[in-house]
């Protein structure tokens, strides 16, 4: 176990790494210089040097992207560019709004998806399972964002039981912030939903048909029982894999349901700063996303690792 | 066939001769303004209304059915281009530096947020709908270079590949000849998920300004222009969404129709 963790650690010190480079450099042949889209088109030249030397502009590229790294080791993500605040605070601000968001959606999308997914195997080939299946169809393919729309149309605006947008705040309650971000929550949920009903339900029928279920039912065990004790469990292992995918994916995902619901979360950050060619705000984002994205994964294998030992000798 | 592949077709091909239709007719010319007919509801003469300029939201959906689709299709075929042939390299070279290369690859390119990456590409290179598909296309290739690896090294380890390796044929060749048509109906199955995917991916770009742009339609931006109206002219919202829904409902079900149409051994499996 030990051995097979040392070597997912350095796979994911190596991607890290990897990943740093890429992002540094994709960033870096974006066209426009951060000194003059702050100053304009009338700026002078001396007062572009200055600037490009206070933003650490001025310093070769290898040089600034080891400055970046470095600096992200200990926490420091530098400073934007077109706020002057350091990135570390505006990130953690934006944080409190999109991680809550994202374990919302998944505390929805997995008590909307278990249930559906065993309901479905369990009726294999019956009425109930084609209606779940024909309700997954559907909600695999409703684009997330148009279901927030239609969200706000029924629930906002003509029944006025939420706001159409914007964030209250933790300040004023937890049941308000989480009020406020119930309809963004619901609309990022159902498509996740939808597919990891379909993962739940295939998965645990391919349990279902295995030896040891039909060993459980001779044994005299109940039909319920089998199912619960020992398909449920078993069936698990690759509804955790999706589920952790779903994570990630609703961390930086939700760039879109933050813009229809006017969200202050980290997609609105990043998709600002984009358009500032705010570049120090982007590449700590990305990192932050993709640090967050591989770890996860890492987690989740060596949460395999532990419960499965067969895993552990594949690479 | 299973219904779902008639069901699946049938969908799809509407949305496809839609698209095909609107290079030579649409019922009004889309750009058309009409401003006295803002707004106006479905009616006979508006199949499905018209939109705040008073352009008619048919043709403007036929429209945006071609660039849905020409975005998606070409997503694909970039991911099919350089995906296909990685996954034959690897699965050709199992185990080797190669493979680890490839593989590691893909697995990076995976870890990082799709549409982020994707916003980022069109802030360097611009918004349009070619840097959609480059957005779109690159998420593509890591995708069917590893379906081609996992269904190429079990075929590696078939009798009739070591009978093409005595026989004297290289492994680019038996890659080619033998292993690529084995698993061409994976790839037709998934190719077809990947455009689903691409049409909703596209509708996401567009919907946050960086696919193709005015005055082309688009179905994504349809719903953007449409979001501070839906309370007074739901249409405005309802139709392109029931559009992608349609579209990408229809390439769904026939992928899984494909799949158990070209797959025998599901089809027993499933009996």
């Amino acid at each position: 176990m030990l051995r097979y963790t040392l070597k997912r650690l350095i796979s994911l010190l190596i991607s890290l790494m990897v990943a740093s480079v890429v992002i540094f450099m994709v960033i870096e042949v974006a066209p426009g210089d951060p000194a003059s889209f702050m100053l304009g088109v009338n700026a002078q030249e001396d007062t572009l040097v200055a600037l490009r030397a206070e933003l650490g502009l001025d310093v070769p590229k290898v040089q600034r992207y080891f400055n970046w790294v470095s600096g992200m080791l200990v926490g420091d993500f530098g400073t934007s560019y077109t706020y002057r605040t350091p990135v570390s605070q505006m990130i953690a601000d934006r944080l409190w709004v999109s991680l809550p968001l994202a374990l919302y959606a998944l505390a929805l999308s997995t008590l909307i998806a278990f249930p559906a997914g065993i309901y479905a195997a369990a009726r294999r080939g019956k009425p109930g399972d084609l209606t779940v299946m024909g309700a997954t169809q559907l909600g695999i393919a409703v684009p997330n964002f148009w279901f927030a729309m239609m969200l706000v149309l029924i629930f906002a605006i003509n029944l006025r039981w939420f706001n159409a947008g914007g964030f209250a705040g933790w300040e004023n309650g937890l049941w308000t912030g989480l009020h406020s971000l119930t309809l963004p929550a619901i609309a990022l949920a159902l498509p996740q939903a939808a597919i990891l009903a379909r993962v739940m339900r295939s998965s645990l029928l391919d349990i279902l048909g295995e030896d040891f279920m039909r060993t459980a039912r001779a044994k005299g065990v109940s039909r319920r029982q089998a199912l619960w004790r020992h398909g449920v469990r078993n069936a698990l292992i690759p509804v955790l894999t999706i589920i952790g995918l779903q994570f990630s994916f609703l961390l930086a995902g939700s760039i879109i349901i933050e813009k229809v619901f006017y969200l202050p979360g980290l997609g609105r950050l990043v998709f600002q700063a984009i358009s500032a060619r705010d570049l120090i705000v982007v590449e700590s984002v990305v990192m932050l996303l993709v640090f967050a994205v591989i770890t996860v994964n890492f987690l989740v294998d060596l949460a395999y690792a532990a419960v499965d030992p067969r895993l552990r000798s594949r690479t | 066939m299973s219904r779902n592949l008639i069901l699946g077709a049938l969908l799809s091909s509407l949305v496809l001769l839609a698209a095909l239709l609107s290079f030579f007719w649409t019922p009004y010319d889309y750009a058309a303004l009409d401003i006295p007919n803002k707004l106006q509801p479905p009616s006979i003469q508006h199949w499905f209304g018209t939109d705040h300029f008073g352009r008619d939201m048919f043709s403007m959906i036929m429209i945006g059915a071609r660039t849905s689709i020409a975005v998606a299709l070409v997503a694909v075929g970039i991911g099919m281009t350089l995906g296909i042939p990685l996954g034959l390299m690897a699965a050709a070279r199992k185990g080797t530096w190669l493979d680890e290369v490839i593989m590691r690859g893909n697995d990076l390119v995976f870890a990082f947020p799709s549409l982020v990456i994707a916003i980022l590409i069109t802030a360097i290179l611009g918004a349009g709908a070619i840097n959609a598909i480059i957005a779109i296309g690159i998420f593509n290739i890591p995708v069917f270079a590893r379906i081609t690896r996992g269904a190429a090294l079990s075929l590696w380890e078939r009798e009739f590949i070591l009978a093409a390796r005595v026989s004297g044929k290289g492994a680019a060749r038996i890659s080619a000849e033998h292993i690529l048509p084995n698993v061409a109906n994976l790839l037709i199955v998934q190719g077809t998920i990947q455009f689903s995917l691409g049409i909703l991916a596209e509708a996401g770009l567009s919907y946050v300004g960086l696919g193709a742009q005015p005055p082309t339609p688009s179905w994504g931006r349809m719903l953007a222009d449409a979001q501070t109206m839906v309370s007074f002219a739901p249409h405005l919202a309802l139709i392109p969404g029931l559009a992608i829904i349609v579209t990408v409902m229809g390439l769904n079900l026939l992928g899984d129709g494909l799949r158990d149409w070209l797959d025998p051994r599901i089809r027993v499996a499933r009996a």
